[in-house]
Parts: structure tokens; C-alpha cells; sequence
């Protein structure tokens, strides 16, 4: 799969042989892979599976027991500009006396103490990253009011707008309507293409992702597989990854894991039982209508 | 009422009105109103027990708002603080009976640390409360941006490497130090109205964090101007003139935020002239 180029792809992204564990259970086990420049990659499992941990091992909020993060070759501190971050749900007051574009001005320096002088290149530079995520037509709107969709729009810009190289999303697809979620990823895509960054989304549901995404980190259980998603999401990998035989599916041009057991489309339950792998539709929000 | 033993009072209210509504803002935002509640209530304890034992009350108001802030934020649990602040609040207030069932001072003076005294304000306090003050807004400046991150999006801040428990400490001590510069004057219960009111008056009316601040210092002097004059014309007590008109500015900027939004949604609804409506 991946792994052998590492030194080739000249990384954003490496994770070596990162093992975590939380009060005594194990969460991760031994998750290796890697993202270069440009990369679009999801990150799927279902819940619990480690995804919010993978990604707060690369943010520097958690240690790993074992293994190492590099991003751009270089191990983390905890103020790293070089990851930007994008939670899953913000709950921000709507009656916050805070716009958008003053939002995305705190993404240039907001952690910094001392005060901040205005000038014209901030300014021009938030307009910019604005247009950028096509959020400038209310730039002047109170982040608090604006929809879930333009409040991610505007949180992307934040996490942008300090260029760093490796832009990680958690779920973004999760609180949205199909329309605003499709409307999101096309965006990721090609700022990943255009800014040559590379974007790393957890989802549970990779079906939105497919016709977009470069590489697939599939999570289950704590371990991880990763590549394209030719390489990942087949029969042998997936079975092998979970432990347990699992079929992959592919049905009008979406991809639907089920248990090797049964292949029966009606079998498929529609809540995965936590804990289990046994049964595991990934496409828990559309599957319905296949 | 601008005669010589006025002018203390004008000076100090004038100061207070500058460094409550700054550090107000972020107790606004942040949701903190109910601690800014609590603290100007250890102040009181505190000012309280200092003059029983014969200390300058500003040190005992000083020492119980920073102990009691700074316990509230470590006892809280995971950035809440409802429960630890109820209980700091009444601990507080029992013990400012206490020390004042203890005491033989005259009882003017502890009512004064209750409900505010303009008249007696001594020229040596205006140094102390402008010192104070520098010192409040020259950490809110300093801490500016990432208290700013942390009170709107606290999930971003912790991954930008803030220390979200930190920066809530440090706001605390702000939160103390404000209330020591201000208690002497407005008054223990009356303080925290300076704090919330014109904050979230000026929350209504303007979008922008920085014009939010700025707006809201002008609302609390014009608070305080007009309640010291009607305090003086009147003779009723200051600080009831201090709640009246908080209160009045923001029932006052909640009307003028529901005109204006009614106002704006007339607007979209009449047909655009030589087009349709959208």
C-alpha cells in the first residue's frame, strides 16, 4: 500500500507507528501512513473507530505512546502554523458582537498576546482568503447567524489564512444538507489542487468523497489502512483490516462494506453495533435509497 | 456638583466606567455573568474583614476577589463554573455577615461598600483605582486576541495551541482586579451592573468586537455622569441610579436592534423599482 515512498512523495504528513492508549484501552495500534501536497485524502471509519484521535495526535493534543508524527518532516510543538484545523460542530452565539471577517483575521495571529495594529495588507489579505472559500458575500454578516454551511466556509478561511501545510477537517460533512456538504468538498478539492496543501476529512460516509478524493485512510478498530481508494477499499484489505471477512460492494457507482457473511443488501443493519465489525455500512446516511 | 469634594467622585466614577465595561465585554461573551456576579460579593466580604481588623479595605477587597476568582477557575469543571460559583457567591456573603456582625464600625461605611459612595471618596483612593484600572485594560490589550478566540471558538483556540484553562485564569484575575477598582466607589452589588449592562447594550447595536468595546465605555460614562448628577440632585443613593440606567440602556438598544431589523425586513419585502423582488 503506502509507507515504502515516503522519503519519495516529500511528505506533509507522516504518522510512523503511532500507538495511543486511553484509560488502559488500546485506541490505536501501530497506524502508519502518509500525505503529500495536493493530496485530498478522507479519513473514514465509523464512530469510535480512532478517527478524533488520529486527528488529535497530528494536532499535538494528545502524545502518542508510541510511534511519531512528522509534519513536513519536522515533529510537532503544540503551537504548530503548519496544521490547520476545522472542528466538527461550533456552536457560536449569534449574539457574539464577532463578523466573519473578523473570524478569519484571528486565523492570522490569534493566538499571539500583545495588541494587534490594523493595517491594509490584513485587511486585503482576509478579503482575499474570503473570496477565496467564496464566503466574501457576508464577510460583514455576525458569524453567529450565518448557516452551517457558510459558518464552515468562514471557519476554512481561519484555518487557511495562515498558510499551513496540512489542513485536517473533522466530519464536515456531518451537519449539513447533502447540497452545502457536496458544495464543501468541491471547495476542499481544489484548495488542495490550487494552494497545493493537502486536506485530511473525517467522515463515516465516503461515498460524497469518491469522485474527488486521492488517497482513503480507512480506520477500524484502532489500525489503519491507506492508499487509493482502489488500493484500500477491496475485499482482501478491508477483511483483513477488520479481522473479520467483509465484502465490498460497489452499486451505481457508490461503495457499500457489508459482512462477508452475508452479502444480502436487506442484512445490512442500519446502525453498525458499536464494537462489532461484522456489519458495517459505510454509507449509513445515503445507503437507504441504493 | 462639580464643587471640590465632587471631583474625587467624578475622577473615580469616570476611571470605573472606562475598565468595567472593557473587562465586561469578555464577561459578556464568554457567558461569565454570574461569576462577575460572585466576585464583587468576596470583594465585599473582603473589605469588610479588612476594616474589622483595621486594614486598608482596598487590600481586603483586593486579596477575597483575586482568591475567590482564582478558586472559582480552578475548582470549576471543564470551563464550568456554575456550580463552584453559587457556592463562592453565598460563602461569601455569609462571611461578609459575619465580619460585619463582628464589627463596630460605623455602618454607613459598610453600606457604602454595598451600594456605592461618591461623597467619600479620598484623593489617595483615585491613585490606587487608576493604577488598578492601567493595569486592567493593559491586560485585556495584551490578551486581546486570544481571549477573543477562546470565548467564540474554544475547540480552534486548544488547536492553535492556546491553553483554554490558562487564558481563563488570567481572565479571572482580570475580572478581580476590576471589581478592587471599582467596589470602593459603585458599590459590591452595583459593580457587576456596570460590568454586564452596557456590554451587552452595545452587543445590539454594532457588529464589529473592537466598536462593541468602544461603544460600550461611552454607554457606561454616560451611566455614570447622569447617575452621580441624579444622586446629587435627588439625594437618593447612587448605585440605585447606576442599575436604573444599565438597565434602561439595554432595554433601550434591544428596541432600537427590533426597529432596525423591522425595519430591514420592510425593506426586502417592497418590490424593487423596474424589478422584481428577490
Amino acid at each position: 500500500m503506502s509507507g515504502d515512498e515516503t522519503t519519495l512523495r516529500g511528505d506533509v504528513l507522516a504518522l510512523e507507528g503511532v500507538s495511543v492508549w486511553l484509560g488502559g484501552r488500546q485506541i490505536l495500534d501501530e497506524v502508519s501512513f502518509t500525505l503529500a501536497p495536493g493530496d485530498f485524502a478522507g479519513l473514514i471509519g465509523s464512530n469510535g473507530a480512532g478517527k478524533t484521535t488520529i486527528l488529535r495526535i497530528i494536532m499535538g493534543l494528545q502524545e502518542p505512546a508510541e510511534g511519531k508524527v512528522l509534519v513536513d518532516g519536522r515533529r510537532l510543538g503544540r503551537r504548530n502554523r503548519s496544521v490547520g484545523y476545522v472542528p466538527q460542530k461550533v456552536l457560536i452565539d449569534p449574539d457574539a458582537p464577532l463578523r466573519a471577517r473578523d473570524l478569519v483575521a484571528l486565523g492570522l495571529d490569534g493566538e499571539r498576546v500583545g495588541p494587534r495594529i490594523p493595517s491594509r495588507r490584513r485587511r486585503q489579505l482576509v478579503d482575499e482568503m474570503l473570496e477565496a472559500v467564496d464566503a466574501a458575500r457576508f464577510a460583514d454578516a455576525r458569524v453567529g447567524n450565518l448557516s452551517g454551511g457558510e459558518q464552515q466556509r468562514v471557519l476554512i478561511a481561519h484555518a487557511l489564512i495562515s498558510r499551513p501545510r496540512l489542513l485536517l477537517m473533522d466530519e464536515p460533512l456531518a451537519n449539513l444538507d447533502i447540497r452545502s456538504g457536496q458544495e464543501i468538498v468541491d471547495l476542499l478539492a481544489r484548495i488542495a489542487c490550487e494552494q497545493h496543501i493537502a486536506v485530511l476529512l473525517s467522515a463515516h460516509d465516503m461515498n460524497p468523497l469518491l469522485p474527488v478524493m486521492d488517497r482513503v485512510v480507512y480506520v477500524a478498530g484502532g489500525r489503519v489502512a491507506a492508499g487509493t481508494t482502489n488500493e484500500v477499499v477491496r475485499t482482501e484489505v478491508l477483511s483483513k483490516l477488520y479481522g473479520h471477512p467483509v465484502n465490498v460492494l460497489r452499486v451505481d457507482g457508490r461503495v457499500l462494506v457489508v459482512s462477508g457473511s452475508d452479502v444480502s443488501l436487506e442484512a445490512v443493519p442500519r446502525q453498525p453495533q458499536p464494537g462489532r465489525p461484522a456489519a458495517e455500512a459505510t454509507g449509513r446516511r445515503g445507503g437507504g435509497d441504493v | 456638583m462639580f464643587a471640590d469634594y465632587m471631583v474625587n467622585a467624578w475622577d473615580v466614577a469616570t476611571i470605573v466606567a472606562i475598565v468595567a465595561p472593557v473587562v465586561g465585554f469578555f464577561v459578556v461573551l464568554r457567558g461569565s455573568a454570574f461569576v462577575a456576579h460572585a466576585v464583587p460579593e468576596a470583594a465585599f466580604a473582603g473589605a469588610a474583614g479588612a476594616s474589622l481588623i483595621g486594614l486598608n479595605t482596598v487590600v481586603g477587597l483586593g486579596v477575597f476577589s483575586l482568591g475567590a476568582s482564582l478558586s472559582i477557575g480552578l475548582l470549576g469543571r471543564r470551563g464550568r463554573h456554575d456550580v463552584v460559583t453559587a457556592l463562592a457567591l453565598v460563602l461569601m456573603l455569609g462571611m461578609g455577615s459575619l465580619f460585619l456582625s463582628w464589627s463596630t464600625e460605623y455602618a454607613p461605611e459598610i453600606y457604602s461598600l454595598l451600594f456605592g459612595e461618591v461623597l467619600g471618596v479620598s484623593s489617595n483612593e483615585i491613585g490606587i483605582t487608576a493604577l488598578l484600572g492601567a493595569l486592567c485594560l493593559a491586560a485585556v490589550a495584551a490578551l486581546y486576541r486570544p481571549l477573543l478566540l477562546t470565548s467564540v471558538v474554544p475547540e480552534i483556540a486548544a488547536a492553535r495551541g492556546i491553553r483554554n484553562h490558562r487564558i481563563d485564569m488570567a481572565f479571572l484575575a482580570i475580572v478581580a482586579l476590576a471589581t478592587t477598582t471599582a467596589v470602593p466607589v459603585v458599590g459590591a452589588l452595583l459593580m457587576f451592573s456596570l460590568m454586564i449592562g452596557p456590554p451587552a447594550a452595545a452587543r445590539c447595536i454594532t457588529d464589529e468586537p473592537l466598536r462593541t468595546m468602544a461603544l460600550s465605555v461611552g454607554i457606561a460614562l454616560a451611566t455614570v455622569w447622569a447617575s452621580i448628577a441624579a444622586a446629587y440632585q435627588t439625594d437618593w443613593p447612587i448605585g440605585f441610579f447606576v442599575t436604573a440606567f444599565a438597565f434602561v440602556g439595554y432595554a433601550l438598544a434591544h428596541v432600537l436592534r427590533w426597529a432596525r431589523e423591522g425595519y430591514a425586513r420592510i425593506r426586502a419585502r417592497k418590490p424593487l423599482p423596474g424589478g422584481s423582488a428577490a
